[in-house]
């Protein structure tokens, strides 16, 4: 089979020379024989694409395909795997990154306004104030994401999809010109996917480069131009017309389910 | 009135004393735990509280009953503690409430083990449910010190702090060093808890950083609010607690921990998020 286990204090070694960073060029990420490993399994094997801005890219695949783990891995956040991650243009902390909703606690004591403030972070530090033109600028941010009324209100009120908007108008002051989303509408509702939709496509307009781990087919049909179809070592990348194939949706489910039969074994 | 509530502690200087020792442990221990309770680290404060006791142990070896002595023993290994209880899990499947309980049963037990053999009983009560009313000079410059210190510190790392108790992995993305917070605010933990212990021993320190931080989440939704509301509710539990115990001759440490739990009763019940209002609410 096609996995094998890295121990983990090899995969420690291996973690700092996976991603390398080239300061010129257009922004854009280049995947070589990229293989990630998780609890000593292999689950993502000779990976090679390539990212370029601007440009909207899904993820999709079969549930457990490794989605979340690729993404996690392009941050580093992921240490044992192997192959070459090359960003060019930009460095990993040029990346604004937006987790799967469920790892926050929706009931912290902090309003609106001081969550969106932390996308500012970088720019102001520990200890100075925020400016004039950095209030106004989290004002914008609010707008654009509908919530226009909502700095001074307490998280706890809010429902699920304004939850959502006030991490989108989080990533809006981050600015960075690569942004990776995990699950960005799960448990969102209608309304709110189409605003935050629009948002994304205004954000490839000012060419940045979006990539979005996403298990709705037909959002992904209707509004990503690209897709990496990921399940294990079988993948496919491209136009999302092409990738979305029946073929390939078969064989990405077959592939999917043949690794975990033997994943017990390994 | 004024017999009842001032004279006690303008007549006898050791309840003076344990009254100021009870306000500065409160003003420290206000943010920090409300700040263990919004980590969802309730679990690991319990364990580092337990882990203080070998140290002190060791510490009681050598200086007796000294709260500097005890003090620096239990800073020394409860942090120990909780650098190889955040290790197992990290490099071993079990998570970290599982490593941590395991280890402070073990600490708990070495400390009793120790003091039982070396010192008397009246000793292993005073180490397991402290001695407010004994508080020195020392002891209490030691508590404000680190009260001072405390505060100071979290005001420094207030805005990285947060980040990272709300949102850990926001914090790394960014390249915002967030375990460098992270540990500092550990430090933090494990030093208000060597205050609070010469006060109310290692068994129920975690009390006055606990019961009011809870307390004051079910009244406020601000941290700087629950920061004042929490510190406040442990300062009034220190007093009426040393009240309590002077008026009806009841050990001090408990008196003041159960004062702190009529407190979170009380906010359970009748408190904007609580229990009566949240169900009027959804009504």
């Amino acid at each position: 089979m096609n996995h094998r286990s890295v121990p983990f204090w090899k995969s420690f070694k291996e973690s700092h020379r996976t991603i390398h960073c080239i300061s010129q060029g257009p922004i854009s990420i280049d995947l070589q024989k990229l293989s990630i490993a998780y609890s000593r399994n292999t689950i993502i094997s000779g990976l090679s694409c390539h990212f370029e801005a601007p440009a909207l890219w899904a993820i999709a695949g079969p549930n457990g395909a490794g989605k979340s783990t690729f993404l996690k891995t392009l941050l580093g956040l992921q240490k044992s795997n192997t192959g070459k991650i090359i960003f060019r243009g930009f460095c990993p902390c040029d990346v604004a990154y937006l987790a799967q909703q469920n790892q926050l606690d929706r009931r912290f004591p902090l309003t609106v306004g001081d969550t969106i403030a932390m996308g500012l972070f970088r720019e102001v530090g520990i200890f100075r104030r925020y400016t004039k033109e950095q209030r106004e600028k989290m004002q914008v941010a609010l707008e654009q994401v509908g919530l226009s009324s909502f700095a001074k209100t307490s998280l706890q009120t809010l429902s699920g999809g304004q939850f959502q908007r006030v991490l989108f108008a989080r990533l809006i002051l981050q600015n960075a010109p690569v942004i990776f989303l995990d699950e960005p509408f799960t448990g969102v509702d209608g309304r709110t996917i189409e605003d935050l939709m629009n948002l994304l496509h205004l954000w490839v307009k000012e060419g940045r480069l979006v990539i979005a781990v996403l298990h709705d087919l037909d959002l992904v049909q209707d509004h990503f131009s690209q897709t990496l179809l990921l399940a294990r070592h079988f993948y496919k990348w491209g136009l999302t017309d092409h990738v979305l194939s029946k073929e390939n949706m078969r064989e990405a489910v077959t592939a999917s389910r043949l690794w975990e039969e033997t994943a017990g074994s390994a | 009135m004024i017999d009842f509530f001032v004279s006690p502690f303008t007549d006898y200087v050791f309840l003076r004393r344990a009254l100021m020792a009870c306000i500065a442990l409160a003003l420290g221990c206000g943010p920090v735990g409300v700040l263990l309770v919004l980590r969802r680290m309730s679990l690991m404060g319990d364990a580092l509280a337990h882990a203080i006791l070998p140290g002190a142990a060791i510490g009681f070896l050598f200086g007796g009953l000294s709260l500097p002595a005890m003090g620096l023993g239990g800073f020394v290994v409860g942090f120990l503690v909780a650098l190889l209880a955040g290790a197992i899990s990290r490099f071993t499947i079990l998570n970290e409430d599982a490593s941590f309980a395991g280890f402070y049963l073990i600490s708990l037990a070495l400390g009793v083990l120790i003091v039982s053999t070396q010192g008397n009983q009246v000793d292993l009560m005073h180490i397991l449910f402290g001695t407010v009313l004994a508080v020195d000079s020392i002891s209490l410059l030691m508590v404000t010190s680190i009260t001072s210190f405390s505060l100071f510190i979290l005001a420094l790392i207030y805005r990285p702090l947060l980040i990272e108790c709300f949102d850990p992995g926001f914090l790394r993305v960014i390249g915002g060093w967030g375990s460098l917070y992270h540990f500092i605010f550990l430090i933090l933990v494990a030093l208000n808890l060597i205050a609070a212990f010469q006060a109310l021993g290692t068994l129920m320190a975690l009390g006055i950083m606990m019961l009011p931080a809870v307390s004051s989440r079910l009244w406020a939704q601000h941290v700087w609010s629950l920061f004042i509301l929490s510190s406040l509710f442990a300062i009034m539990s220190g007093y009426f607690g040393l009240l309590l115990s002077y008026h009806l001759e009841w050990p001090s440490g408990p008196s003041i921990i159960l004062i702190a739990g009529l407190i979170y009763g009380i906010s359970l019940l009748f408190a904007p998020f609580g229990a009566i209002k949240q169900q009027q609410g959804m009504a």
